[in-house]
Order: structure tokens, then C-alpha cells, then sequence
């Protein structure tokens, strides 16, 4: 929604530009531990694995590992893990106290298989990964792990020797307890590491830094973990969001590394790796053969490196190696730098991209299944000024026959910043207010922030103080902070006893004025801490035993799974919740929503929605959007329009707009323009049925929505860059204008054995061109790929609710096989009754001129009352006749129309219900 | 199923008829929909079989054959809402669930539980339109007198302006004989002055004269060390000021050459020559320690100040630019001053100019006379000529077509609210004043009707009030509506820097039968 008022005087005030400022934010030389790692360069690496320590048992490995410079010992656990999933694990063996193991992501301790092994000598030992001949090598000196598949290495640990791990120490100046002393007296090797350590030298920042004005006091002193990470034959790597950058990432020799610090950057910049709202510290390496992933499991401020032994080279470069022989395999070196913690990670061993979603969900679950209605248009704005206000915009869309399904109060709807009240003059009667929208079949979200005002007449500020749930400062009081109430407590949402209070708070005799179709909206959970370092909080802050260093990224994924349990629990676990965050961690994608924080109105925005939208759902989290039009600054009338015309093909489509901007409702740049807008929203709505059957199957498998091309044609190199089109599921391919007067947009479309027709004209392509295609204002170059099925809601309502018992017109199109398939999942759109099997799932397929409907899942049951009133077949040949077959045996004939210049069959109203068996026979 | 609707109409009060039309079809379009006949598109594009129209499903593409069911995405609904108002609903709206049609008749398949609020609505509606009629009546009355007064005041202005524009021409007149009548006593005037300025000359090159005479004399006094009466070339060699090409030698031969110093001595006679050429470098004696008064220094003074101004505050822009300023301003000061002083010490050598004779003084006075009699007339003329441009102004403002708005014309009005006090200046600006201190802020200047083309002057637009932080020029469109009063009847800021102004006013108000043609038709039901 929006960064600092603070930040916002000081950038204007002083720099006068719209850009970020980047002093405000560290590199990597600035951030003491990113320096000190860095500094370190590829070379042999100190450790050495000390294979008579191994243990093997069924489930696991471990072994000691040691660094020949200081002497200390790490432990490092190797398990194989079900789904062709490797989970290496380094940790001090004995550290002076417990480092941070990140909690709650996981969706539980995941499964083992057995691991077996396979030889043994003085140099290493070689484990067998079960299937596929895949191994794992485990070389003694100096330590490092090779991945193996066959003769081929899947990907090597610690091959460039940039193993780092910091261990925790005795700060030297204060060294001056004697019991320590006895012990290390007691325990020679302790004394040597002692030894060593003094000669190591202690550095600047060590134990403690301070950027700009802020101090970082430190406590544990360094304890950095550092890890490479060698992909042979890999030229492309993805993910790690979010960063304002390409769909396939940069390397990052010339520059800083790709940041993961969780941060409210205001007015953010485009295509650099600064850190943004939110962090996945997941990476997907691909090759026309192999999706690899890593998933390194680490919350505390984290940078990767990525280099690559191809990058500075041109294609014709390439080539000449390739002809003379002397080429060396093509590989991307990744290094990934945490602040503390530990190294815990995940590698996902594909072979497939969807086989790494689906390694990666069973780690951390998939994209939370929402209510129909949150797949709708929203309309947002800071703010809606009051209860007249929205009646006002509530009328004005039904006036201008434009359907939306929420509308959107910002925090001038509370009463001072104080989430949970509302403004008593504003928003009186909020109640009455909802219930008007009720009556439409329309539904609200309010922003309930992380930050609480410190006020003694504040009823949730009190219950937090009073029942310690404030993070602590380093002294032990509370910790306060700077935010939009001015000064300001964070809960501690680390706490599990502190989230079920939370959740408990968004019961309907809790919240007042809150209502069954009032949804929440966390924002600032960075968390965003105006006049804290990086504009977020002081990482010497404690949450309980942790330091804030520990745990700084999974805040914002705390507050929404704390709010998303809060609404659950507030329908007694009947109603599916709808929750929008900004910050988010690897796991988020369980709890709802992501929208890509405060963007301006510029065509660069526009055009990064795509990019960073597919690399969130790489990394599991769907529910992607970006404020259509842009937050900041006011968009030109065909920015705007252009905007909506893309954003109603992302998942998450919110018009959003910065207080300061002019009024942008979609009726407010003359009936053209009104005309243009109603008409892009309106193909949302008649698409629900197709984005719905998406989120069902993304909340079954963790396959993204908004896919990159290469998803669904991995061996096709054309499509391994591609950010400015994408799939959504695999049928739909989408080319959005993102040109400032564009005349026409040139599409690659995929697959050499694929046919695409326009959504819009019918019109065939094949695959495997770069198509142009001419653009006027009302154009969204959209394609439907030859082979599928796709049912649309064509009866546009004013919301999707009042759609819900509408028929159904499937689109048939036909492959060059002539057969085609597809679902259709049904339900009643709210609750949690399709985990009970209350759903209709059909298998729709054509094949041999007959298009079937058959039940896929015949344990469930529902009904439905809609229907199916037409079907169009594309790509079809003329029939004699059609008949239709429904359960009883009972045959009817169909009318149709057939249009010879585009081979259009359109079946008039067949009438069957959506729900039973039927078919259709083309004679 | 073609789903027929029974309507009981009560046509123009006399008979009940029974009108029998596909669901949806309002009265007018009946005959396009005949039972069993096959119907033909409203569109022309394609005629269909009749028991498809209202089958639920879309067989034109201008939605014709549906109009009383959801099927096609471009129709429209008819409700006949006898009792109230009739009205089209988007057919999107049909089943939907949501009570649209206060007949319910849109609501006939989807189990919504819709009241039939038709008789409550229409007679709340009447009510509220015969209050309204009663003020657009009173309201229309009160136009017809704006429009009057406009009109007499319009013929008043114009009758002022024509009048004024002769007062102007006789006004020019009399500034041109003025004129004459200045200049004729403006040169005897100029003439003595100059006379008298001469005299005052010829006195002072006399004194001048004198003064130098007893300077020589001074300094041959003060050369002539032995005063023997005569001054030596030696005497004038310890002047080293006088060295022509201040070498640091000054030699005899160049006292002879450059100062005309031929003799080896002179007497006071003869010095006269050599004193004409070193009497604007000589320095006397007594003053010699005294360093002379040298320019320069005063500027090195001065220019360190800005600077070390600038080191000390090296971040602060605002004290660099005032002192920006502050050093234009020098640039023109000490001319201004160096003048004045150079005057004042002329005065001091030579004196004052005596005043002037009575003669010439009587011709100065003769001449200021003229001057002032010029500067009133024309004065007057200047104001003559804002009275036209403010006649002609108003005359020529956009008051309406019947310039009904024109008496608000140099009228303001106020709302006050809990924190502001808004004030709507009509054809001139509109402002907001915090009610407890705090300074005026401009909402914008008058700009131009704005309303849609049927109703231009329903909407006034005032423009580039002051500036928004990172927004644009505030402005405020003012809404007006008919009301017996002339009264601002509310503010809000829908947008950041945008206001909406709503104004109640008796010149738009419309003839009252004008207003919702059918009424009277429906007030009998």
C-alpha cells in the first residue's frame, strides 16, 4: 500500500526525484557479514570431512566436519527425503549456545527414505539417492558434496570452497568469566580453538555495526553461514524473489549480490537486486534436460551470488566453442550468505518443473484455495473516505455496469491508526455499511497492520502490553517504533500463544463492526518501523530468546497466518479466508495473497508485474497482483487502461492509487475509456471458472497459475527468457500491451506441434512462431491452445456471487489430432466443504467427435444448478448432426451453427446440468 | 417456454386494458414481439423462430430476442413499476438475486425475497417531486426575476458604459488641451531654470578658480623649503607621487619634461604652469603619512562575508540564495551610493544653489500647476478606463442564457464547517479559511462552465487555486441546483486537492412541468 511519510519528506525534500533513495538501504559492503563472506574467493576450502565420526542409520547421515584453520567442528546431516528431495544440514557441533533452526514453514518434518551405502574409502563415501541411478559423493578433503545421476553431476556443494561458518565465540573483552576459562582448561581442543582464534583478527563489525545512525549492538557476534552451490550445465536460474528484476536472474559478478531482507522500500527501482517486502530463498536451475532446485531454509538477512562461465559471452562466442571443441560445459555458481542461523537446505532434484513444484509443496504446502470472489476485481484506494464514499463508488460501478466483487478501505478508516476500531465520524456505522454491500453480493477488505499504537485508552495495545506480547527492545522493554500512529509496539508474532490471540481478535464480538463479508489486509509487516535502520526494526530487538537477526523474514509470513486463522476461526473453521500481505516468506503462499507493494504508474511498472509475478509462483506463491495503474503518481489514461487490460489476466487484480493521486475510478476518462475498462474486467469475470479450476489445482499440486513459458516447454530454449508473456495454467498463453502506443506486440508462441487461437477472432496460429500481431486500444492479445477445454461464464454480473448458478459455455479447441481436454471443478465457492468432498470435478475431453463429460472424482458430491447453454468447438468441420447423450441413455439433437471461414461450431444450448455425465457426438 | 407477463395498465385513467408482451418488452416495443409470428432481431441481423425469444438463450447479437432473461450480455430488462417510475435494468440484473425492479419483476426465478416498494416509492417520489416543484415553481418565479433584473441591470451597465465612453472621449479631450497648456508653460519654465542654473555655474567655476589659486599658492608655500621665493626642481623631487611613470625614481629630467619644470627654479608666477600639471597628484605634506584613499579594500571587505556565510552553513540552500540576492542588491546600492556622496560632497565644497529668482520661481509654479492639472486629468482617465474594462467585463461574462447568474456577480458565500469556513465567490474564486487561525488557502479562480453540453451551466469550474505538496493546483467544481435560496450547501474533497462544492441557486431552476414528463400520468394510478 504505502512507504513512510518520513521517507517520503526526506526523499523529496532532499533528492527532489522519484526514485528510490539508496543510501537508506545497505549493500553488501555495508552489511558487515555480506562484506566479510564475500571477501572470501573461491579456492580450497579449509573444511574437511571427518568420515570416522560417520553414523548411518536408515534415515540419515551424519558427520563430523572440521576446519583445519580453527579447528572447530560443524555436523553435518544428510537425509534423503520422499519426492527425490536432498536435505543437507550443517550446524555447529557444539556451539555456546543454540542457533536459529527456522520453525513453522515446513509443513511437517518431511518424510525420509532409506539411504544406502554404496562404497567407501579413505576419501569419501558414495550413498545411493534410490531411483535413477543417483548418488551422492561425499569427498573428505577437503569436504564437499557431489550429486550425481549416472555419469553426470547434478549439482556440487562446496566445490569452490566457499563454506563459511562462523562460529559462535566468547566475545574477547569481556572474556572475563572464570568458568569459562576452567572449561576450556578442562577440554584440550577447546583450548587450541582458543589458540587459533586469537590469531584469527577480529574485524570491523564483528560485534557490532551501525549504518547511517543506527546501531546493531551484536550480542552473538559474527555468525554467518555461507554455502556454494555448482549447477553444470546450467545457463538459467529463477526465483528468490522479490526483486524488481527479470524473470531469469542476473549475474551478479559487477554488482551486489541478489538481496533477501524483508523491506519497505519506498518508491522502489527497477531492474537491480535490492531487497523488497518480501523473501522465498528458493532457486530453480534449468536446462532443456533438468529442473533443479535449492531451497535454502534460513530466515535471517540472506544474499546469493550468482556467476556463470557463459554469461559474458555473445551466442556467435558460443558457437566457435562449440565448433572447436574446446568448449567447456556451460555452469551458474551460486553462493548463498545468511547472517546466522543455520545452513538448512533443500535440493529438489526434479527432473521436471513440475515435479520441483511439487518437491517444493510437499516441503512447505501450496497456494491456500481462496473464495471464488477473491479471483474477482477488486477496488481499492487509500482511501475511501468515508461510508457515502463508498456507497458512492458502490453505485458508480453498477452505473456503469462494470461488475467488482470487493472494495477496499485503507488506515483512514480507523480511528487514528488503531486497527480493529473505525473512524467514528467517517465510518460510523460500518455495519450498516457492509450490509449494503451485502445486499449487492459484494464484499469489503479493511487494513489491519502489524504495528500498534502505544495509546493507554487502546484496548488491543493494553492486552498486548499486558500479556507481554510486545517484541522486546535489546534493554528489555518493550520495543517501540515510528509508523503511521506514531509511536508504535510490533507483536511478537514469532509467539504461537501471541497469533491464537491475535486470531481471537477478528471474532465478529471482537472486532467491532466487523461483519461474515469484511476480509482483512496486512500491510507494513516487514515489518516497516519508519525511523528504524533500512526502515525496518533494530535487528538486536528480541523476540523471546531470538534476536530479531534470526528471524527478521518470517515476520510478515507470521502476521498473515495469524490473520488468515483469525477469520477461519471467526466462521467456527466453515469459511475460506481471503488475506493480503506484502511481506511474505517461503510458506506464505498457505495463508493467501501477495501483491508486489507500492508501485509507481509508469510502463516499467506495468511491464515488471510479469516478471515478478511468475517469479513468485515459481516459488509456490500464486496469488500474485500488482496495483493496477500504479500506487504512486497518476497514470496516463492508456497506461491505465493497458493496466487493466493486463492485471485482468494476473492472478490477484486490485486497482490501487496513493492518497495524493487524482480520483481513478474506471468511469472517469469518458465513455471510451469507461468502455475499454468494463470490457477487460468483464473478460475476467467470464474467465473465473478457468482461474478458479486453477487455484483448485494449484492448491493440489503447487503447480504456479501465472506460469513462465518454460514450464510447460522446458526444452524449448526460445522460451527460457521470456518475461513479457505468460501461461496461465498451460491452455492460456497471454501477451499483454505493455508499450506506451503500441501498434502491435510480436508473441512467441510455443510447442512446434501446437496449434493457439485467439481468444478474441478464433483465429489459428502455430506453434513455434514469433507472431506479430496489430494492437488498437481494446486489443489483449490472449490465445488458447489447440488441445484444451475451457469453460467461461459468459452471463457477466455485477459480482461473481450473483454468477454462481450461471451456465456454462465450454470452449473446445481442437488440436492437429483433433482432440482436445480439459476440467471443470464446482462448488459452492466459500468454504472449506470441498476438504468434506462437497465439489463436482469433471474430466471434459474430445476425442473421435464426441466430447465427453466424466466424473474424476466420484467420491465427492454436489450439486450444482448451472448448466451448460452453449459449446464452441474451434477448429472444427462442419457436422450433419449432433446428438447429445445424458445419463439416462436419453438421446436429443443439438443445433448448431458452423461458421466455414474460421471452423466454428457452436452447439446451441445442449442444456445439460454441469454436474452429470453427458456427451456429445459430432456425426 | 415464452414467458408472458400480464400487465394491468390503467391507459390515460379511462379504461383497464390487458396487455399481453413477452417478459421484459416495454409498451413501445410490444408490436416487435408477436406471438407465434417469427421475430426478427431489433437489429435486423436475423429473424428466429418466435419460441426463441425469452428461451434463455442468445440468438442476436443485440440481445433483442432476451429481453426478459439474463442470456444475452448486452440487453436490457424492462420493468414497468406500476406505481413508480418505469425502467430499464441491464438484463445481467435479471435472477441475480438483488431486488432491482421495485415490481419485483425482475426477480421471478432466483428465490430472492423482493417487496413490491413500486407504491411506496412513487408516492415518497411524489412527495418529494412536489416539494421539488414547488420550489422549482418559486424557484423558476425567482429566475424570471433574476432574468429581469440582469436584463435591466445588463441595459443599466451598457447604458453606464456608453456613457462612461463619453465621459471618456471628453475626458481625452480635456487631457490633450491640458496637455498643451503644460508644455506651453513647461518652456519659459525649462528656460530659466537653465538660466538660472548658468549663473549658478559661472559663480561656482569662479570659486573654484579662486580656491585653486590659494591652494598654489599653499603649496608653493610649502615647497619652497627655504622660502626664498622661489621653488627648486629638488624641492619637487621629494614628491615621489608625482613620478609620471611611477618607476620609483623620479628624476629631475622627468620633472622638467612632464611638469614643465624648465628652470632650475620658479617664482610664484611661473609655478602656475608647473601647478596646472601636478595638482591632481600632488599630495600635501602634512597628509603625506596618511595613505591615500584607496577602492579596492572596500570590495576585498565586503566579499569574504558571503563566503564564510557559505562555510558555515555548507548544507543549508536557503541562507546561499538569500545572500544571492542579497549581493544583487549590492550591485545596484553602491552606485546609488557613490553618487549621492559624490553630490553631497560638491555641496560641501561649493555650496548651495541659491534659490530661484521670483521670476523664474513664478514660472515654476505656473508650470507644476499645468502638471498637476495633466497628472488629475489623466488619472481620472486611467479610472475611467478600469470603470470600461470592468463594464465591458461584465457585460461580456457567460451568466447564463439568461444572465440569470449575474447577480452573482460580486457576491460571496459561506459555509462553515467544524474545521474550515468555505467561501464561494461566484465568477471569482473560492477559498477555505481554518475556522481557528491559520491563513487563507485558494481554492482556485474562476474558470468556465463545465457542465455536459445539455446542461452547460450546472457546473462551474474554478481553477489553479494554490499548489499541492506533490499534487496539482487545488480547484473546485461547484454543483448547482435549483433551490428558492442562494446557499453553499456542502464541501468535500472526493480527490486529493479536488473539491466538490454544492450550491443551491434559484437561476437553474427549470420550468416545472418540464421536469419528469410522465409524473402526471403516474400521480393517477
Amino acid at each position: 500500500m504505502m512507504a513512510s511519510v518520513l521517507l517520503l519528506w526526506l526523499a523529496v525534500c532532499l533528492s527532489g526525484t522519484w526514485a528510490v533513495d539508496k543510501g537508506n538501504f545497505k549493500t553488501c559492503d555495508q552489511s558487515a557479514f555480506c562484506k566479510r563472506q564475500r571477501a572470501l574467493k573461491p579456492g580450497e576450502s579449509p573444511y574437511r570431512a571427518l568420515l570416522e565420526t560417520m553414523e548411518l542409520t536408515n534415515t540419515r547421515l551424519t558427520l563430523q566436519l572440521i576446519n583445519d584453520n580453527n579447528k572447530v567442528r560443524l555436523l553435518l546431516e544428510l537425509y534423503r527425503l520422499q519426492g527425490n528431495i536432498t536435505r543437507v544440514k550443517i550446524n555447529e557441533l557444539k556451539p555456546l549456545k543454540p542457533r536459529y533452526e527456522v520453525p513453522d514453514v515446513l509443513i511437517r518434518e518431511p518424510p525420509t527414505e532409506p539411504l544406502s551405502l554404496l562404497s567407501q574409502d579413505e576419501n569419501g563415501v558414495v550413498l545411493s539417492l534410490g531411483a535413477e541411478s543417483q548418488r551422492v559423493i561425499v569427498s573428505a578433503r577437503p569436504f564437499r558434496l557431489d550429486i550425481m545421476e549416472g555419469r553426470d553431476v547434478l549439482m556440487s556443494l562446496n566445490s569452490r570452497g566457499l563454506l563459511a561458518f562462523e562460529h559462535l565465540r566468547m566475545r574477547k573483552d569481556t572474556q572475563a568469566d572464570p568458568e569459562g576459562e576452567k572449561k576450556e582448561e578442562a577440554d584440550p581442543a577447546n583450548q587450541a580453538e582458543t589458540a587459533k582464534e586469537e590469531e584469527e583478527k577480529v574485524e570491523d563489525g564483528m560485534w557490532e555495526e551501525s549504518f547511517k545512525s543506527h546501531a546493531d549492538s551484536k550480542p552473538s557476534g559474527p555468525s554467518a553461514v555461507s554455502l556454494d552451490f555448482s549447477l553444470p550445465g546450467v545457463e538459467h536460474v529463477y526465483g528468490i524473489p522479490e526483486h524488481a528484476d527479470t524473470l531469469r536472474l542476473k549475474t551478479t559478478d559487477n554488482g551486489d549480490p541478489y538481496r533477501l531482507y524483508n523491506l519497505d522500500v519506498f518508491q522502489y527501482e527497477l531492474y537491480n537486486p535490492m531487497a523488497l517486502y518480501g523473501a522465498v530463498p528458493v532457486m530453480l536451475a534449468h536446462n532443456a534436460q533438468r529442473t533443479t532446485g535449492i531451497f535454502w531454509l534460513n530466515a535471517a538477512e540472506t544474499w546469493v551470488d550468482i556467476s556463470s562461465n557463459t554469461a559474458g559471452k555473445t551466442v556467435f562466442g558460443k558457437m566457435l566453442d562449440y565448433v572447436q571443441g574446446s568448449s567447456e560445459t556451460p555452469q551458474t555458481d551460486v553462493r548463498w550468505i545468511s547472517e546466522s542461523g543455520i545452513i538448512d537446505v533443500f535440493i529438489m532434484l526434479g527432473p521436471t518443473p513440475k515435479d520441483i513444484f511439487s518437491q517444493y509443496a510437499s516441503l512447505t504446502g501450496t497456494q491456500s484455495f481462496p473464495p471464488l470472489s477473491a479471483l474477482a476485481y477488486h477496488q481499492c484506494r487509500w482511501n475511501y473516505n468515508d461510508q457515502k464514499d463508498v456507497q458512492e463508488v458502490d453505485a458508480g460501478f453498477d452505473e456503469h455496469d462494470i461488475p467488482y466483487d470487493f472494495i477496499w478501505l485503507d488506515i483512514e478508516h480507523t480511528d487514528g491508526k488503531r486497527y480493529f476500531t473505525w473512524d467514528p465520524h467517517k465510518f460510523a456505522s460500518p455495519k450498516e455499511m457492509l450490509q449494503g454491500l451485502v445486499e449487492k453480493k459484494r464484499k469489503m477488505v479493511a487494513i489491519v497492520d502489524p504495528h500498534i499504537k502505544v495509546d493507554s485508552n487502546y484496548k488491543i495495545h493494553n492486552e498486548i502490553r499486558s500479556k507481554g506480547f510486545y517484541i522486546k527492545n535489546k534493554d528489555g522493554g518493550d520495543y517501540e517504533g515510528w509508523c503511521w500512529p506514531g509511536s508504535a509496539g510490533y507483536p511478537d508474532f514469532t509467539r504461537a500463544d501471541m497469533r491464537a490471540w491475535w486470531a481471537s481478535m477478528f471474532a465478529y464480538d471482537q472486532y467491532e463492526g466487523s461483519m461474515e463479508n469484511l476480509y482483512t489486509w496486512n500491510d507494513m509487516n516487514e515489518p516497516s518501523v519508519f525511523n528504524g535502520p533500512e526502515v525496518t526494526m533494530h535487528k538486536d530487538a528480541m523476540h523471546g530468546a531470538w534476536e530479531h537477526r534470526d528471524v527478521h523474514n518470517l515476520y510478515g509470513f507470521y502476521v498473515q497466518m495469524a490473520t488468515a486463522e483469525g477469520l477461519i476461526q471467526r466462521s467456527g473453521g466453515v469459511e475460506r479466508p481471503f488475506v493480503l500481505t506484502r511481506a511474505f516468506f517461503a510458506g506464505s503462499q498457505r495463508y493467501g495473497a501477495v501483491w508486489t507493494g507500492d508501485n509507481a504508474a509508469e510502463w516499467d511498472h506495468l511491464k515488471i508485474s510479469i516478471p515478478m509475478c511468475l517469479s513468485l509462483g515459481l516459488v509456490g506463491i500464486s496469488f500474485c497482483g500488482a496495483d493496477v495503474g500504479g500506487f504512486f503518481k497518476s497514470p496516463s489514461t492508456e497506461l491505465l487502461v493497458r493496466w487493466y487490460q493486463t492485471g485482468a489476466y494476473q492472478p490477484f487484480f486490485r486497482a490501487h492509487a496513493h492518497l495524493d493521486t487524482p480520483r481513478r475510478e474506471p468511469w472517469l476518462f469518458g465513455p471510451e475509456n469507461t468502455a475499454l475498462i468494463r470490457e477487460a474486467v468483464r473478460q475476467r469475470y467470464t474467465l473465473l471458472p478457468y482461474w478458479y479450476q486453477q487455484f483448485y489445482q494449484a492448491h493440489q499440486t503447487g503447480e504456479p497459475i501465472m506460469r513462465p513459458l518454460w514450464v510447460e516447454y522446458p526444452q524449448d530454449p526460445a522460451t527460457f527468457a521470456i518475461d513479457d508473456e505468460f501461461l496461465i495454467g498451460r491452455d492460456l498463453l497471454v501477451h499483454p500491451v505493455t508499450e506506451e502506443g503500441a501498434r502491435g506486440v510480436t508473441a512467441y508462441l510455443p510447442g512446434k506441434d501446437e496449434l493457439w487461437f485467439d481468444v478474441h477472432t478464433f483465429q489459428k496460429h502455430n506453434g513455434a512462431q514469433n507472431l506479430y500481431i496489430p494492437v488498437t486500444m481494446s486489443s489483449i492479445p490472449v490465445f488458447q491452445r489447440g488441445g484444451s477445454i475451457i469453460p467461461r461464464k459468459l452471463r457477466v454480473r455485477r459480482s461473481s456471487t450473483c454468477m454462481e448458478h450461471d451456465p456454462y459455455t465450454l470452449y473446445v479447441a481442437l488440436n492437429p489430432q483433433r482432440t482436445a481436454e480439459g476440467e471443470l471443478y464446482i462448488d459452492d465457492g466459500h468454504t472449506f466443504n470441498y476438504e468434506k468432498k462437497e465439489f463436482i470435478l469433471r474430466k471434459l475431453s474430445f476425442t473421435k467427435n464426441i466430447l465427453s463429460s466424466v466424473n474424476m472424482a466420484p467420491d465427492a458430491q454436489f450439486s450444482t444448478r448451472s448448466w451448460i447453454e452453449r459449446i464452441i468447438i474451434l477448429g472444427a468441420s462442419k457436422p450433419s448432426k449432433v446428438t447429445l447423450k445424458t445419463a439416462g441413455g436419453q438421446e436429443s439433437q443439438v443445433e448448431f451453427e458452423f461458421d466455414a471461414s474460421m471452423s466454428v461450431l457452436t452447439l446451441r444450448k445442449p442444456g445439460m446440468n454441469a454436474g452429470v455425465d453427458w456427451s456429445v457426438t459430432l456425426q | 417456454c415464452t414467458c408472458y407477463l400480464l400487465l394491468l395498465l390503467l391507459s390515460l385513467g379511462v379504461s383497464a386494458v390487458e396487455v399481453q408482451r413477452p417478459r421484459g418488452v416495454p409498451l413501445s416495443k410490444r408490436q416487435f414481439y408477436e406471438e407465434g409470428k417469427p421475430f426478427t432481431c431489433l437489429d435486423g441481423s436475423r429473424t428466429i423462430p418466435f419460441d426463441r425469444v425469452n428461451d434463455d438463450y442468445c440468438d442476436c447479437e443485440d440481445g433483442s430476442d432476451e429481453p426478459g432473461t439474463a442470456a444475452c450480455p448486452n440487453g436490457s430488462f424492462h420493468c414497468t413499476n406500476a406505481g413508480f417510475r418505469p425502467a430499464f435494468i441491464p438484463s445481467s440484473r435479471i435472477n441475480d438475486g438483488i431486488c432491482d425492479c421495485c415490481d419485483t419483476t425482475d426477480e421471478y426465478n432466483s428465490g430472492a425475497a423482493c417487496q413490491n416498494t413500486c407504491r411506496e416509492l412513487g408516492s415518497k417520489e411524489r412527495e418529494i417531486m412536489k416539494e421539488m416543484a414547488e420550489i422549482a415553481k418559486e424557484g423558476f418565479l425567482l429566475k424570471q426575476q433574476l432574468i429581469q433584473e440582469a436584463k435591466s441591470g445588463l441595459e443599466e451597465k451598457k447604458a453606464k458604459l456608453a456613457e462612461v465612453q463619453v465621459s471618456k472621449k471628453d475626458l481625452e479631450d480635456k487631457l490633450e488641451a491640458l496637455r498643451t497648456v503644460k508644455e506651453t508653460a513647461e518652456q519659459p519654465e525649462k528656460e530659466a531654470k537653465e538660466r538660472h542654473l548658468k549663473a549658478w555655474e559661472d559663480e561656482k567655476a569662479a570659486i573654484r578658480l579662486e580656491k585653486d589659486k590659494a591652494k598654489m599658492a599653499e603649496v608653493f608655500l610649502e615647497l619652497d623649503d627655504d622660502a626664498d621665493g622661489f621653488v627648486s626642481v629638488a624641492d619637487l623631487l621629494t614628491h615621489s607621487e608625482l613620478d609620471p611613470d611611477s618607476d620609483g625614481s623620479f628624476t629631475e629630467a622627468e620633472a622638467q619634461v612632464k611638469h614643465f619644470f624648465l628652470l632650475d627654479k620658479v617664482d610664484t608666477a611661473a609655478f602656475e604652469s608647473v601647478w596646472n600639471n601636478i595638482k591632481e597628484k600632488y599630495v600635501s605634506e602634512s597628509n603625506a603619512d596618511i595613505p591615500a584613499p584607496v577602492e579596492t579594500p572596500q570590495e576585498e571587505t565586503r566579499e569574504p562575508v558571503p563566503e564564510n556565510d557559505s562555510e558555515q552553513y555548507p548544507e543549508e540552500d536557503i541562507p546561499e540564495e538569500e545572500e544571492d540576492d542579497d549581493e544583487e542588491d549590492e550591485d545596484e546600492d553602491p552606485d546609488d551610493g557613490d553618487y549621492k556622496t559624490q553630490e553631497q560632497k560638491d555641496d560641501d565644497d561649493e555650496g548651495t544653489m541659491p534659490p530661484y529668482d521670483d521670476q523664474t520661481q513664478n514660472l515654476i509654479d505656473a508650470a507644476q500647476k499645468a502638471r498637476n492639472e495633466f497628472d488629475e486629468a489623466e488619472k481620472a482617465l486611467r479610472e475611467v478606463d478600469d470603470q470600461i474594462r470592468n463594464l465591458e467585463k461584465e457585460i461580456s461574462f457567460d451568466f447564463g442564457p439568461g444572465a440569470e447568474f449575474a447577480y452573482l456577480y460580486g457576491q460571496c458565500y459561506e459555509l462553515s464547517t467544524s474545521e474550515y469556513i468555505y467561501r464561494l465567490c461566484p465568477f471569482n474564486r473560492v477559498s477555505q479559511k481554518p475556522k481557528y487561525g491559520g491563513s487563507e488557502t485558494n481554492l482556485g479562480s474562476w474558470g468556465k462552465w463545465t457542465g455536459p453540453e445539455d446542461n452547460v451551466y450546472s457546473l462551474m469550474k474554478y481553477e489553479h487555486g494554490t499548489g499541492c505538496w506533490q499534487g496539482p493546483n487545488r480547484s473546485t467544481t461547484v454543483k448547482l441546483t435549483c433551490g428558492k435560496e442562494t446557499v453553499v450547501l456542502s464541501t468535500s474533497e472526493p480527490s486529493r486537492c479536488e473539491y466538490l462544492m454544492e450550491f443551491t441557486t434559484p437561476a437553474v431552476c427549470q420550468e416545472p412541468q418540464s421536469l419528469y414528463p410522465d409524473a402526471h400520468d403516474h400521480t393517477e394510478l
